[in-house]
């Protein structure tokens, strides 16, 4: 079935939030701090602006509490005399023009008495810069299996390593928008999101609205990525506290350079490994130290730490394992949610140390996997026994098939004799991603989804998940036609709007069509019920049915409706971190090949495979699409991304000095997918959505590590770090 | 303040006649003065490519030029690229998208259509690395670009 939304993207017709016409609207901009940190002196007003024009608002017109309501309340609507990241919102300056907006933003001077900042994550705070609890330890986690000091110091051998990853800009191609007004009492907000009942939850708390006059939109969304799961909060926020001010509708719609500088990003990590082995490569002990930088608050960095730890010891079989995890306070812009959510930081510094062992043990990267992948009825690191089935070894050699990988060694073995100025070389990863919330999360979340019956025999899927390119709208389609026999164009997917669809979760962490979906297949399975026909009835009968139940119940409502439960068997011990992280994991081995030119250090992918058991594909096309995209996001993020920070704010922040992959740097997708259906997903499907980022950059960077001999310890590996750590001798010839 | 400019420009077939301000885009003029939203705007800076339009033919970045230089000169957006009558008949390049699945959010979708145009027309028969090359001066975050690719190949009736 083709796109069900793809013929208004085709033609021009869909309307993302700055397309809506607006009436006798105000533009809304952000006035912000200057500085990483400290007390707010002033804010002046500059006297060749004619303020009078302006609605200006600060944190003394937020009706309720000045927070940002999410897992903590740490983060103001508005700073309130104190700043703690460069570029946080101090004032909102609402205007007709968006010209004379932009002069005014640049009027207003925040003044600021600094403080000593924290600017790096790794570094120990001075007390001068203690700014949380008493060490700037925004979350500390630690997962404990087995003993793994009595393990290491009985291991034939130990390998260390530390691996460090940087910040990166999600790049959505819709830059952030929202536009609020008030209507008859109600106040709505509509634009680009992820989460509308985030969104409603934030603007509930923060101007003290009871749900009845809060109501919270999607409009089509260009690109997410994560990096419109929180933030949208505080951008609603912010267009809400103007409208409500001016008495009119208010559109802020950030423009590239602020999208960037203010908004989320994927946080950076520090990762050290100790590994105790058997001389033939059998793990013994894994103890891991895994170190975020949270930035100025709290926002999501306690659950990026958590899936970021549950996935950093790999898909392997070890007794003993140690997993310490901490998230830093810094002068930051918070880092956010970006697809992945920790768990491709620690997944590289895994895969790529793996390879470090390999080179160490001096055995064969793939017989080191090999000997080591978790087996039915073996134990994840927070001991959760994995028995779903999939044969993880043969996801593995379906990889080294596809990618021919033995003849491609020697071949580039023969090449890079024969070639002074290029190394060609290949590499992979095996990792693994757990789909849905972590242990008690979806059981937190109660998902709700609702199918209703319309008069002419239809029905209508009533959820909060949104489309924001991935294919929710199809695959949703997909599920509502199956489940009922019925065409696509039988089933109509409702607009998530807070005042019309239940709360059935936020669209992130894999969850959608696995959690989602299954919930829409028992709404489906619900509203047959509410017929009394026969379970069988399907197709043409029962939408005759419908039609007859609308002729008998006239002005009545006919719905089906479903409620999260958990699968049997599955537990999880939130205070010891034990038990089972996820319902389901789906696995993969990704190969990257690349060249290497020694003369300017750059790094060329010439060839990538991704194979992945991800459960039943529902819709191959949307999946293969999935993982193409993840891939070529996490291409960018091993060689090119690199977010520049100078004083606590970032310096690239526009799409010339900030690279991401073009259509020229990157080799087609090769995509394959092993099917494992798991029971308790919408026809058997697992989460796929991140699965796809993790696994390119320690991909990557093992393959340059087998083209040159350098040992890559960090990404992005830019040519000039590839430089840094590896001399190839050529530079002297020039 | 600023003295507004009288411009006569033709878009998708119909004549304007507008008084604009000198500094006004071009993107801006399509979207705030026409309300052609469409033509998205990513990066205000000519990098995305988002806000592609056909300039007398060739694909030019609408957040690149003023409102004023197209004064006299004729506009394509991509509302103009399928036949008019406002049917479901699409353009063969908008054809080949849907079937190859070559969008996904579609943020980017309308400017990589308005640059494929003349595209095709001077490469009627391209190559992989041809089309990868013409390509390379948009952005797509979602695709990975080889839905696009592929797309591009359907279009040109090129085998896959």
């Amino acid at each position: 079935m083709h796109r069900r939304e793809g013929l208004a993207k085709l033609t021009g017709r869909e309307r993302y939030v700055d397309d809506l016409p607006l009436d006798d609207f105000l533009w809304g901009m952000t006035v912000r701090s200057p500085v990483p940190r400290g007390r707010v002196t002033a804010v002046r007003f500059g006297a060749d602006v004619d303020w009078s024009a302006f609605v200006i608002v600060d944190h003394r017109d937020i009706p309720g509490p000045n927070e940002v309501i999410l897992i903590e309340r740490d983060q103001p609507v508005l700073a309130a005399g104190y700043v703690r990241h460069v570029h946080e919102p101090v004032v909102l300056l609402g205007h007709r023009s968006r010209e004379g907006l932009r002069r005014a933003v640049r009027a207003v001077e925040v003044v600021v008495a600094p403080e000593p900042p924290v600017l790096d994550f790794r570094v120990p705070p001075r007390p001068d810069q203690i700014q949380y609890g008493r060490d700037n330890v925004l979350k500390r986690l630690k997962i404990e299996k087995g003993d793994v000091e009595r393990a290491l110091a009985q291991a034939p051998v130990v390998v260390s390593g530390t691996y460090e990853t940087g910040a990166q800009e999600h790049v959505y191609l819709e830059t952030q928008g929202m536009i609020a007004w008030l209507e008859d009492q109600v106040l709505v907000v509509k634009g680009s999101m992820q989460c509308p009942y985030y969104v409603l939850s934030a603007l509930k708390h923060a101007l003290a609205r009871d749900e009845s006059r809060v109501r919270v939109i999607q409009t089509p969304t260009g690109g997410g990525f994560g990096g419109k799961e929180e933030y949208p909060s505080d951008i609603a926020l912010h267009a809400a506290l103007l409208a409500l001010k001016a008495g009119r509708p208010v559109k802020i719609v950030y423009d590239r350079g602020e999208d960037m500088a203010a908004t989320t990003k994927r946080h950076p990590s520090w990762v050290r490994h100790r590994t105790g082995l058997t001389r033939d490569g059998r793990l013994l002990a894994q103890d891991l130290e895994v170190v975020l930088d949270g930035g100025a608050y709290v926002t999501l960095s306690p659950v990026v730490l958590s899936r970021g730890i549950i996935h950093a010891a790999g898909p392997y079989s070890c007794d003993n394992v140690r997993i310490a995890g901490r998230v830093m306070f810094t002068n930051a812009v918070p880092f956010g949610a970006f697809r992945g959510f920790g768990a491709p930081q620690t997944l590289f510094a895994c895969e790529r140390h793996m390879d470090v062992i390999a080179r160490t043990l001096e055995i064969d990267p793939v017989e080191l996997r090999r000997i080591n992948l978790l087996r039915d009825g073996q134990t994840t690191a927070t001991g959760q026994v994995i028995r779903d089935g999939t044969d993880r070894v043969a996801v593995l050699e379906r990889a080294l098939e596809l990618s021919d990988y033995r003849a491609k060694r020697r071949a580039h073995a023969a090449f890079n004799e024969t070639h002074a100025a290029q190394r060609r070389g290949i590499g992979l990863a095996a990792f693994y991603h757990g789909a849905g919330f972590t242990g008690g999360g979806e059981v937190h979340l109660n998902s709700r989804v609702r199918v209703a019956g319309l008069a002419d025999g239809r029905v209508e899927v009533l959820t909060a998940n949104i489309e924001m390119g991935q294919g929710t709208l199809t695959v949703f389609t997909q599920i509502a036609a199956e489940r009922l026999g019925f065409a696509p164009q039988d089933v109509a997917i409702a607009e998530a709007d807070t005042g019309r669809v239940p709360n059935s979760g936020p669209t992130v962490a894999s969850r959608t069509t696995m959690v989602v979906g299954r919930l829409i297949e028992r709404a489906c399975d619900d509203l047959r019920s509410r017929l009394e026909v026969d379970a069988a009835v399907r197709g043409a009968s029962l939408r005759a049915a419908i039609v007859r139940w609308h002729r008998e119940h006239a002005a009545e409502r006919l719905v089906g409706d479903a409620v999260y439960e958990r699968p049997p068997g599955i537990s999880w011990d939130d205070a010891n971190y034990r038990g089972d992280a996820y319902g389901a994991f789906a696995w993969a081995t990704y190969v990257a090949e690349v060249e290497v030119d020694l003369a300017t250090y750059s790094t060329r992918v010439t060839g990538f495979v991704a194979v992945q058991e991800v459960g039943k594909v529902l819709n191959e096309t949307l999946a293969r699409g999935q993982v193409q995209g993840g891939v070529v996001q996490g291409i960018g993020w091993a060689l090119m991304e690199e977010c520049k920070f100078r004083d606590g704010a970032m310096i690239n922040n526009q799409l010339t000095n900030y690279l991401i992959p073009t259509s020229d740097d990157v080799p087609p997708i090769h995509v394959a997918f092993l099917e494992n259906p798991y029971p308790h997903g919408a026809q058997g499907a697992k989460g796929l959505g991140e699965l796809p980022i993790d696994g390119p950059a320690p991909a990557v960077l093992n393959a340059v590590a087998a083209a040159t001999g350098a040992d890559p310890r960090a990404v992005p590996l830019t040519p000039e770090r590839l430089m840094a750590i590896a001399d190839f001798g050529l530079r002297s010839a020039e | 303040m600023d003295q507004q400019v009288p411009i006569g420009v033709t878009v998708n077939g119909v004549r304007h006649e507008r008084a604009v301000e000198p500094r006004l885009l071009l993107s801006d003029f399509l979207r705030h003065e026409l309300g052609l939203t469409g033509t998205h705007v990513g990066c205000e800076h000519g990098v995305c490519g988002a806000c592609t339009v056909l300039l007398d033919g060739d694909a030019v970045r609408s957040c690149l030029i003023l409102a004023v230089q197209a004064d006299g000169h004729e506009l394509v957006t991509v509302e103009g690229l399928a036949p008019p009558g406002g049917g479901d008949e699409l353009h063969p390049l908008q054809a080949a998208f849907r079937e190859a699945h070559g969008l996904q959010c579609g943020f980017c979708t309308p400017g990589f259509l308005m640059t494929l145009v003349p595209f095709l027309r001077e490469h009627p028969h391209p190559s992989e690395p041809e089309i990868r090359e013409a390509l390379s001066g948009h952005l797509c975050r979602c695709t990975g670009y080889q839905g696009i690719v592929a797309a591009v190949r359907l279009a040109a009736g090129s085998a896959p």
